[in-house]
């Protein structure tokens, strides 16, 4: 039993090895063609001639995800600081339930409820703030429906939930005696929050956010539904503009008989696995580095959402 | 030593009204974390309910631009028969894996190494599992077929197998060790000892994190795109292309036609009833489990 299970563990292991090498292999005439950094820093997606520089893909993946670590970050730390510290011990349980809820919705349908209603709705708004603002940089101009904006919000909603219950994990690992320490020392509640709670947590939080950065940056059809799949890079924030997810989804279908098409799609899966890799990994890292030695938070806030 | 000097000093109304923003401040974060939920279920009641009746249920996609679109028979269906089989290839492996990591390899170096590329593993964007089976089993027609229902099913068990592995750990590291130390001393052998004591004793906490997996992978439309595709008719034949719920919300959006986009609100509320009664169903079971 221990071998079988141990050549089981080997062989997920292999399976990931194998994955990285055919997807590698399968986006090599992309990449041959145009070069790997040529392939990632033109700013050329053109599927009629051919010509495949994904610059606008990684621009709008990119700008999605800052949108919605902007927006959603603050909220999902606001929202683990009230459950944990404020919030009365007998709904604590019942408002971590209802946040994790969030990531109980489907990406599609986040999609569908973006695109339905909350790009009608925000326009007006939006408009208003782009007319206000635009001095600004990258605001300003008419509002597209679709746009960055909103991908980077229907993001941020879907961070929310990992953010936040990595978060709780972490800052509940926090010694009750510093706690107890600070408000004996006749600390308010949001005085010990910032002496005892925050500086001891601050990694671990930097880490859950990292985590929901992979998230975002990989996300795929709610955004392709919002973002507007337009493969330029937009003018400001309310343009229309794409991500490597979505192109991946949106032109698959399409790219399956012609080679090169294929192989430039398969080259943005790998740019996206590399860049969710490299995120991952900081995370992971940032997270244990943390202070003193804690549960793993990772591996707990899978156990805890349940 | 005067008896009149107060023993507490009282908060000064600057550092009190400095708490009051703060609390104030985090409660109304909380609530805008919240609003989107609200409002995503008030939607999803308005627009799907009067899209539900019996024929929305009983009949598939007849795939007419103008005139009944027919209903979501075939994705019910699909996504019924595909991620009933991603559970039993997810399920048990993850297990296996977790039941290692827990009981043999503990902290051996070739154990982090597993756990380290599990943890890899989830966060690996769906769409990349997609990619991945779509080069690997759709193009070079494994089985004979191109797009198929259990390719599929492979896909989403990729992406299940992280969580449920990772769930499964921490549950049967909370299995007292006073408990395989008790029937080890007793003689039994090492499987034994894990087939009857570590793994009845985990059982409810291993169950909520595979239907929590469950939950997750039935809501996922992007590996199911360019793996098992979509199409119109209901099968029971797991070799041909199959459809699914999200993949048949995916198609009706991106459609300029109302009765299309109605059904994809109904279709959408019926996958996310599908993925709360998953939810709930692991909580309850969370609630019994005697570890916590």
């Amino acid at each position: 039993m221990k071998w079988g299970l141990a050549a089981l563990s080997a062989g997920v292991l292999a399976l990931i090895g194998y994955f990285f090498i055919r997807l590698y292999i399968e986006a090599k005439p992309a990449l041959s063609q145009f070069g790997p950094l040529g392939f990632t820093f033109t700013n050329n997606w053109d599927v009629q001639a051919n010509e495949f520089g994904a610059l606008p893909l990684v621009v709008g993946t990119l700008i999605t995800s800052g949108v919605a670590l902007v927006i959603g970050v603050p909220v999902a730390i606001a929202t683990a600081l009230f459950t944990t510290e404020f919030c009365p011990p007998r709904l604590r349980g019942l408002m971590g339930g209802t946040v994790d809820l969030l990531a109980a919705v489907p990406s599609v349908v986040y999609g569908l409820w973006g695109f339905f209603v909350l790009i009608p709705k925000l326009r007006p708004a939006e408009q208003w703030f782009s007319d206000t603002f635009s001095f600004l940089p990258f605001i300003g101009g008419h509002v597209a429906g679709p746009s960055y904006f909103i991908g980077g919000l229907v993001l941020a909603i879907m961070i929310v939930p990992i953010v936040s219950a990595i978060t709780r994990e972490v800052i509940s690992t926090v010694p009750t005696d510093h706690k107890e320490a600070a408000l004996a020392l006749g600390a308010t509640r949001w005085e010990m929050i910032k002496i005892a709670v925050l500086p001891y947590s601050r990694a671990g939080i930097t880490g859950a956010s990292m985590l929901g950065l992979g998230r975002a940056l990989g996300e795929t059809i709610a955004v392709t539904i919002v973002i507007g799949n337009a493969p330029v890079i937009g003018n400001s924030l309310f343009d229309q503009g794409y991500t490597l997810a979505a192109v991946i989804a949106n032109e698959f279908g399409e790219a399956a008989s012609d080679e090169l098409h294929r192989a430039a799609l398969i080259a943005a899966g790998l740019i996206l696995f590399i860049l969710t890799l490299i995120v991952n990994a900081l995370a992971r890292a940032v997270i244990v580095r943390g202070p003193a030695r804690m549960a793993d938070p990772i591996a707990e806030s899978f156990g805890a959402t349940g | 030593m005067s008896a009149a000097s107060p023993p507490i000093a009282r908060i000064s109304s600057r550092r009190r009204r400095t708490d009051q923003a703060a609390r104030a401040l985090l409660g109304a974060g909380t609530v805008v974390a919240v609003i989107p939920l609200v409002l995503v279920l008030y939607y999803l009641l308005k627009k799907g309910l009067p899209a539900w009746s019996i024929d929305f249920f009983t009949t598939d996609p007849t795939g007419k631009f103008f005139g009944d679109p027919g209903g979501i028979k075939s994705a019910l269906l699909g996504t019924i028969e595909i991620v009933g089989l991603a559970t039993l290839i997810a399920g048990p492996i993850g297990i296996g894996v977790a039941i290692y990591l827990t009981e043999y390899g503990r902290d051996s170096r070739f154990a982090s190494a597993v756990r380290y590329f599990i943890d890899v593993m989830t966060g690996v964007p769906s769409i990349v599992f997609g990619l991945f089976i779509y080069i690997t089993l759709v193009v070079t027609k494994v089985g004979g077929s191109g797009f198929a229902g259990w390719k599929g099913a492979i896909a989403l068990a990729l992406l299940a197998l992280p969580i449920v592995t990772r769930s499964a750990e921490v549950v049967l590291e909370l299995v007292p060790d006073s408990l395989r130390e008790a029937a080890l001393a007793l003689g039994a052998p090492r499987w034994r000892v894990i087939m009857r004591v570590v793994l009845p004793a985990a059982a409810p906490g291993i169950l909520t994190g595979v239907l929590l997996a469950v939950a997750r992978a039935a809501g996922e439309t992007a590996p199911l795109l360019f793996t098992a595709t979509i199409v119109k008719a209901s099968t029971f034949d797991l070799q041909a292309p199959m459809n699914s719920l999200p993949a048949q919300i995916f198609a009706d959006v991106g459609q300029a036609q109302d009765r299309l986009v109605e059904r994809a609100w109904g279709a959408a509320l019926a996958l996310v009833m599908l993925i709360l009664i998953f939810t709930v169903l692991s909580r309850l079971l969370a609630g019994r489990s005697r570890l916590r």
